[in-house]
């Protein structure tokens, strides 16, 4: 099978899937409040809703805004083509590197929050502002613990890691548990869910994400809405074919695929009951907290990298 | 354990029956007014010295009530009220409504600010030395000129073909670098009423909010005029939709009182059911709305249901869920019946089982725990300068209750116990309502238990001469106090009810001040003022 196909074949996949990612999130965290909820797929929906929607554009808005939800939705989908979800044997990965993916990373990020000044809304700026100094903390922290399972493959290829990772023996090495660790807390962070932000709030005073993307509508809210769901499923592929390589298949061949596809499926789906479970049991962190909770992911990712020296060097 | 001790928080001021003694040893002659029903002792002093009086009164640690005007061609009567440790004190002067001026209290009670900006408004008083000279409650939707509680104004008003935008109110500026402001309101996110909040912001740090409310304005007071008593009580019940009851029976009590009817007894303890219900109801639907607000979902869902449920148990035993138009004047308008009562039982009981599990839960998870300490602190220093009512005054040190301090039947010889913390920070705002809802559990168990036997309402005798009368009534925001004045032939002259938001909202701007911006909505909702009770 060509590689290439393959590579736009799992991307478009990830992307079809990953409004599913994000019902079922919410799904699994009403039944746990005892709630009716809506079912899983009710993102699709509210996607379709929405892109049959006039778009109404603020006079102030100028082509900033207007082309924001493009680059934001196309800059991800490319982040989304590097991560191997299925299958190691990936083309697209070794044109981008981890490095470059945080890069992809930033740069939606740097169209989000230049969309949500954008308007001269005092939310949109605030959530701007907010996103801003989240990130800037998250993203050194992701680095590190990205680098520490790096300096164990020897490589900063996304699929080289993992191929390392799931070759290796089952020995839990610390460094790896460490950067697992920082990986989760920067995850939760960068997809705006509890307890940094909450995404099902509507209040504006509180919000992050949400509020950076409250002047839009119609088609831009759609993608705006798609992108992020894709970033959580992006971050979710990324823990899971990280810190549990089992099944992702190291060959492109049918039987290896099929097994790679039913374990990415379940693990995503424990993930999923993870983060239902978390946002459940926990409150909203005050904001100024942020940053030690970012702390704490950055230096459980240096402390994967000191270990890793430490210890694991031979 | 600083909560339940006796006489915690309870006014220093004297007792009630002192005051005349002392009113006269400040040398302000005074005159006894009996025309004035119910339980308040009401003086007439010359305008003059309506200032004198506030100042004797801030001296004597009385706490500050309300006031209202009334037009009586061609004067205006002003009546204010205040608080004494067990009862309640008016006072009364007359102005010409022709420039008619007043020293104003304000200097002496912060607490008096708006209402008397809106009695500027409504009557065209004029308040000397009254520190804020901008308006309040008027937009653009009537001119400076007209007064829309006076006589000569129209009751359906003087509508524009197009209301002006109100863009102009001048705020007070906070200047410096970085400092920005940042708009809020009147229309929110979510489903509640409409009012602007303005705060002045560096960084996250709030520095100052101020509120501009009005956006509700109903004209109630202009309704209720020629409207019948049993109008009266349907338009008093619709004052604040939450708290339907305890402003329909402040509503009837000032109108019991006016004609001099005595109620029977069981409609009055079915009234304090009702009142329990409704303070259970909304306590639930407040502490579930907080956890909401710092993003902790599983406790709003799970107070939400039992908000939902009790609700519906309104519905079942009395017919409606948010139990409008039970009370009515001359008792109320349904009675409990043995299989109510079981029903009404068994909620109490469930209930209470719920709540034993679910309220520890929340005292005791660090998460919602960390949000809700140290946010948004109201001093009891503040509290008793703002003279701020019910949950709030109580977290901050302040027990008053009518229901304990100067009760009403069938409040008389109940053992109420008035939750009071010190802290004032949102966790004692919501500690205290959990309380509460566990107090008023107990009591309408009691209330259940000794309901008498016999009539639930008796018809009013027609009105045959003028007569007004004041009710009081401790509603689950607080204190609510109703004035009503009837003609002969039994149409309402004038009503004013005083909702405790009137005092409870400036509380809320002053425990802003260090907040961070997202930090104000648990603030705000642990307040929870009304609206529409205060814009009227």
């Amino acid at each position: 099978m060509n590689g290439w196909l393959f590579a736009i074949v799992q991307t478009l996949c990830v992307v079809f899937f990953a409004p599913f990612m994000a019902g079922l999130v919410k799904w699994m965290k009403c039944k746990l409040q005892n709630r009716q909820g809506p079912p899983p797929w009710q993102p699709y929906r509210n996607l379709l809703k929405l892109s049959r929607k006039q778009v109404v554009l603020a006079d102030t808005a100028s082509f900033v805004f207007r082309i924001a939800p493009y680059v934001v939705f196309s800059v991800t989908i490319v982040a989304v083509s590097v991560v191997p979800v299925i299958s190691v044997q990936l083309p697209t990965a070794a044109l981008a590197d981890v490095i470059v993916l945080v890069g992809f990373l930033s740069l939606a990020r740097f169209f989000l929050s230049l969309a949500g000044m954008d308007v001269g809304t005092s939310f949109g700026g605030m959530g701007s502002s907010r996103e801003v100094t989240i990130s800037s903390l998250a993203e050194p922290a992701l680095l590190m613990a990205f680098f520490t399972l790096a300096m164990n493959a020897s490589s900063t290829n996304v699929s080289t890691v993992i191929a390392h990772l799931s070759q290796g023996s089952l020995i839990l090495y610390p460094s790896l548990i460490f950067s697992s660790l920082g990986l989760i807390l920067v995850a939760i962070a960068e997809t705006g869910r509890i307890p940094i932000d909450n995404p099902a709030t509507h209040l504006e005073l509180t919000m992050i994400h949400e509020a950076m993307i409250l002047e839009y509508s119609g088609r831009h809210l759609a993608l705006m809405e798609w992108a992020a769901m894709l970033k959580l499923t992006l971050y979710s592929l990324l823990i899971v074919n990280l810190i549990v390589p089992l099944g992702v298949a190291l060959t492109l061949r049918p039987g290896d695929l099929l097994l790679g596809a039913v374990s990415v499926s379940c693990k995503l789906l424990l993930l999923a009951l993870f983060l239902a479970v978390v946002e459940t049991a926990q409150a909203k962190m005050r904001l100024f907290r942020a940053p030690q909770y970012l702390g704490l992911a950055f230096i459980l990712s240096l402390l994967g990298m000191m270990s890793h020296i430490i210890l694991e060097v031979r | 354990m600083n909560t339940h001790e006796k006489n915690l928080g309870q006014l220093a001021a004297p007792d009630i029956d002192s005051i005349p003694d002392l009113l006269a040893q400040a040398g302000i002659p005074t005159q006894e007014l009996p025309d004035l029903k119910g339980s308040a002792r009401c003086f007439l002093i010359d305008a003059g010295l309506w200032g004198s009086v506030a100042a004797m009164m801030a001296k004597n640690s009385m706490r500050w009530c309300a006031v209202w005007g009334e037009h009586c061609l061609p004067e205006i009567y002003v009546t204010a009220a205040f608080a004494a440790r067990n009862g309640h004190l008016l006072f009364r002067a007359i102005v010409a409504d022709d420039q008619g001026e007043l020293p104003s209290q304000t200097p002496f009670f912060p607490a008096a600010n708006r209402p008397e900006r809106y009695l500027q408004e409504m009557f065209g008083i004029r308040f000397t030395n009254h520190p804020d000279p901008r308006r309040w409650m008027r937009h653009q939707a009537w001119n400076e000129n007209q007064y829309p509680l006076r006589k000569d104004f129209p009751r359906a008003g003087t509508p524009l073909e197009e209301t002006p935008p109100d863009s102009d109110y001048p705020f007070i500026p906070a200047e410096g670098q970085g400092v920005y402001e940042i708009p809020v309101g009147p229309v929110h996110a979510g489903i509640i009423e409409s009012g602007h909040f303005r705060f002045q912001a560096m960084g996250e740090d709030i520095l100052s909010l101020e509120e501009h409310l009005g956006y509700v304005h109903k004209g109630i007071e202009k309704c209720a005029e020629g409207r019948d008593v049993e109008g009266l009580a349907r338009l008093a019940a619709r004052v604040s939709g939450d708290s339907t009851v305890g402003h329909a029976w402040a509503a009837c009590q000032a109108c019991e009182y006016a004609v001099g009817i005595t109620i029977p007894q069981r409609a009055l303890v079915i009234r304090a059911i009702l009142a329990e219900s409704e303070r259970i109801a909304n306590h639930l639907g407040d502490i579930g709305a907080c956890c909401n607000d710092v993003g902790f979902t599983f406790a709003q869902i799970q107070f939400s249901r039992l908000r939902e449920l009790w609700q519906r148990q309104n519905a079942a035993v009395f017919g409606h869920r948010l139990l409008m138009d039970v009370v009515v004047p001359g008792g109320v308008s349904r009675d409990i019946l043995a299989a109510q009562e079981s029903l009404l039982r068994k909620g109490i009981e469930t209930l209470h089982r719920e709540l034993e599990t679910l309220l520890p839960l929340l005292y005791e998870n660090p998460s919602l725990q960390d949000r809700l300490r140290t946010t948004g602190v109201l001093s009891p220093a503040k509290a008793r300068e703002r003279g701020v009512l019910g949950y709030i005054a109580r977290a901050s040190g302040e027990s008053w209750d009518l229901r304990r301090d100067a009760p009403y039947t069938p409040y008389q010889r109940k053992a109420i116990t008035v939750p009071c913390y010190t802290e004032g920070d949102c966790r004692r705002r919501v500690q205290v309502r959990g309380d509460e809802i566990l107090v008023s559990l107990n009591l309408l168990v009691t209330l259940l238990s000794d309901l008498p036997s016999g009539e639930v309402v008796k018809t009013l005798p027609p009105v045959t001469r003028d007569c007004s009368g004041v009710g009081f009534i401790e509603g689950w925001r607080g204190e609510i106090i109703v004035y009503v004045h009837l003609e002969a032939g039994g149409r309402v002259a004038r009503y004013f009810p005083r909702d405790p938001s009137w005092l409870n909202w400036p509380g809320l701007e002053e425990m802003i001040g260090g907040v961070i911006v997202p930090d104000f909505p648990v603030c705000n909702k642990s307040v929870n003022g009304s609206y529409s009770g205060h814009d009227l």
